[in-house]
């Protein structure tokens, strides 16, 4: 009884919070446009069976006609894709210095990663309009140090975006990773030197294979939420940036076209389920291997 | 034909192939290392004996080359090793952890210091096998170390640390890990590969008794220092120090006064009212100098009657009896109160011994027994 409402918790959470609106955004990308409230037909007030009856797959039609949505799909497996490993490059150095700090520190440096987490990302990604623009801090002080002699446009670029990205999600590298070097055994270290292997090479076939399962995770944990980003390309990224979570926020609230917003949820949701499946199955793996 | 004893230490020819000379460590302002000059032979199995802390696993960080000596100089087979990064060094290490690499198995464990040499596959493949071979392991190859027994890993650590064929190997508290059984039988495994591959092996520990059955020699160590270097049996029946006596082994200390009584034999005063006790010593003592007469318990015989022709014998109550099964130690409280520990086997059966509790005896020992110490 114990154990079956030890299962049945995670999974009544899973149908709520997952599955039900799933299901819904679904069942609206099946509908068609209408001038109504809401703004999509049939409904449940038509009937249950003439719903089903009007039920197609014309919407998910509609996304291969027009090469906006491709394109805006992949645009933005691209740029999760670059943000992913960006964040990778600048993340594992910092996990590492934290693993490698003095006991004493430790805290304070994860508190020093979490601290962003404390004011609203909104704000924050707004803040880098301000460092970013043409007149903003970054170009001001490399024209006052004489690096650049004309202000460089980084603001409403790609390049923005994955200063925004990597800058958001860097938390969600960092910790995995840092989770998994501070577990790792310092003599496993000092056996790979003692075995003949330099400092360079004990850290690339010691550290960085026991440290595979953070780095995966921190990947995972950074390219899921990148790839439906909305928030930072509308601010960052200008017109010029075309990303699947802008596209879909726009068909929604710009278009009020439910069903074909729904459509493009639907595909989304498709695309993110390949990783997280693969995701899931390496967290089994390695739950199967410490057993 | 008798066996050549095998003992370089003695030799004055033999070079050492472990040589610190006025070696010191300092960590800050701790000092885990003082002024140390050592020795250590081809082929011996030595072994650093202390308390934690003493410093043991320091001088063994510093000879697989994690630590460097503050001053002081460190050769290994003539050449100064100070500074030499550990990847460069013929010494290998078997850490205390096992150190295994968790995500690689057991063959490839023992492969790994092989593949960063200039070996072909074909030669690695080979020496592997000889490994798993001499360790017992090659029905584990496949395994990854999670997957074995602790007395398993034990031996993949010691393989892979062997596999190199280094000049020295170093052990650091190697059997720790394995329960009393399990470690009384690796010790002698240990000592056949040590005999079998002639490599010289420097093991750390903290358990006396596994020192005295493995090693060639045994330093113990205190506070940094070596206090003594000898074979176990010089460890044992002649320390130099009360330290050295009490740190190994169970021992009685009595102390007193000494007075020569000619060719080598002093009598020690140890209480009023008394007859002193009789002890030869090769050190020897002036007139009225403070002793300490360490005299281990199973020298001690413990009767019912006076012997008749003991050296030393005294009288008292028996006040403890610790059954060990095999032996069995008595707590004798003398009239001064001291309590000297006696130890007997026990040949008959338990039923059958005449001596229990507050029972009057009679302890004895001859004069070369015991031995005289100044501190």
């Amino acid at each position: 009884m114990r154990r079956f409402f030890l299962i049945a918790v995670p999974y009544a959470w899973l149908l709520a919070l997952f599955l039900i609106p799933f299901f819904i955004v679904f069942k609206i990308s099946l509908s068609d446009l209408a001038l109504s409230i809401p703004p999509y037909t049939p409904t449940m007030k038509d009937g249950f069976g003439q719903m089903i009856k009007a039920f197609d797959f014309e919407n998910f039609v509609f996304l291969t006609t027009d090469d906006l949505y491709w394109k805006a799909y992949l645009s933005s497996l691209k740029i999760a894709l670059i943000s992913t490993v960006l964040a990778l490059l600048v993340g594992y150095p910092m996990a590492y210095g934290m693993a490698r700090a003095p006991e004493e520190w430790r805290p304070t440096l994860m508190m020093l990663v979490i601290l962003p987490f404390w004011t609203s990302f909104l704000i924050r990604v707004y803040a880098w309009v301000g460092i970013l623009s043409n007149e903003g801090f970054l170009n001001q002080f490399l024209l006052w140090t004489g690096l650049i002699s004309a202000p460089l446009t980084i603001m409403n670029t790609t390049t923005a975006v994955y200063i925004g990205i990597v800058y958001t999600y860097l938390p969600f590298m960092i910790l995995p990773i840092y989770a998994a070097l501070d577990r790792l055994d310092e003599s496993l270290i000092e056996a790979a030197e003692d075995l003949g292997c330099s400092r360079i090479k004990a850290f690339w076939l010691v550290t960085i294979p026991l440290s595979r399962n953070g780095i995966i995770a921190g990947c995972f944990l950074v390219f899921i939420p990148a790839l439906g980003e909305f928030v930072i390309p509308s601010l960052l990224g200008g017109s010029g940036t075309l990303m699947i979570g802008k596209v879909l926020f726009e068909e929604f609230f710009n278009n009020r076209d439910w069903p074909v917003a729904s459509a493009v949820a639907v595909i989304l949701l498709l695309i993110l389920i390949v990783p997280i499946i693969l995701f899931q199955r390496n967290q089994q793996r390695q739950a199967e291997a410490e057993t | 034909m008798s066996q050549k004893i095998f003992a370089p230490w003695d030799d004055p020819n033999e070079k050492p192939l472990i040589r610190f000379e006025n070696v010191t460590k300092k960590f800050g302002d701790f000092t885990a290392i003082d002024d140390l000059t050592l020795n250590i032979y081809e082929k011996e199995f030595f072994a650093l004996l202390g308390p934690s802390g003493c410093g043991k696993t320091t001088m063994m960080r510093m000879l697989a080359g994690f630590e460097n000596p503050t001053s002081g100089k460190m050769e290994l087979a003539g050449k100064n090793i100070a500074g030499i990064p550990p990847n460069k060094r013929a010494v290998n290490m078997m850490f205390q952890s096992y150190a295994l690499f968790p995500h690689l198995s057991v063959w490839e464990n023992i492969a790994f210091g092989l593949k960063r040499g200039d070996m072909d596959k074909r030669s690695i493949a080979a020496r592997v096998e000889e490994m798993l071979k001499l360790t017992r392991l090659t029905k584990f190859a496949g395994r990854k170390p999670h997957q074995i027994s602790g007395g398993q890993r034990q031996r993949v650590a010691l393989a892979r640390s062997l596999a190199k064929a280094p000049k020295l190997l170093l052990l650091d508290e190697p059997l720790g890990a394995l329960d009393k059984k399990l470690r009384q039988d690796t010790q002698f495994e240990l000592m056949d590969i040590q005999e079998g591959t002639g490599t010289t092996f420097v093991i750390v520990t903290h358990d006396q008794e596994e020192a005295m059955t493995v090693a060639s020699r045994v330093a113990v160590m205190d506070e940094g220092r070596i206090i003594q270097v000898a074979t176990p049996d010089g460890i044992y029946e002649a320390p130099n120090s009360v330290y050295v006596a009490d740190f190994i082994g169970d021992v009685n200390i009595i102390e007193g006064t000494a007075k020569p009584t000619g060719d080598g034999v002093y009598s020690l005063a140890w209480a009023e009212n008394e007859a002193p006790f009789m002890a030869t010593s090769d050190v020897p003592f002036s007139d009225g100098q403070k002793a300490h007469l360490a005299i281990r318990p199973e020298k001690i015989s413990i009767t019912t009657e006076k012997p008749e022709d003991a050296k030393n014998a005294v009288q008292g109550s028996v006040l403890d009896i610790a059954y060990l099964g095999n032996l069995s130690t008595y707590h004798v409280q003398l009239t001064g109160g001291q309590i000297i520990k006696a130890q007997t086997a026990n040949t008959r059966r338990l039923s059958r011994r005449s001596i229990t509790w507050e029972d009057k005896v009679w302890i004895s020992w001859s004069a070369t027994a015991g031995v005289l110490l100044e501190q």
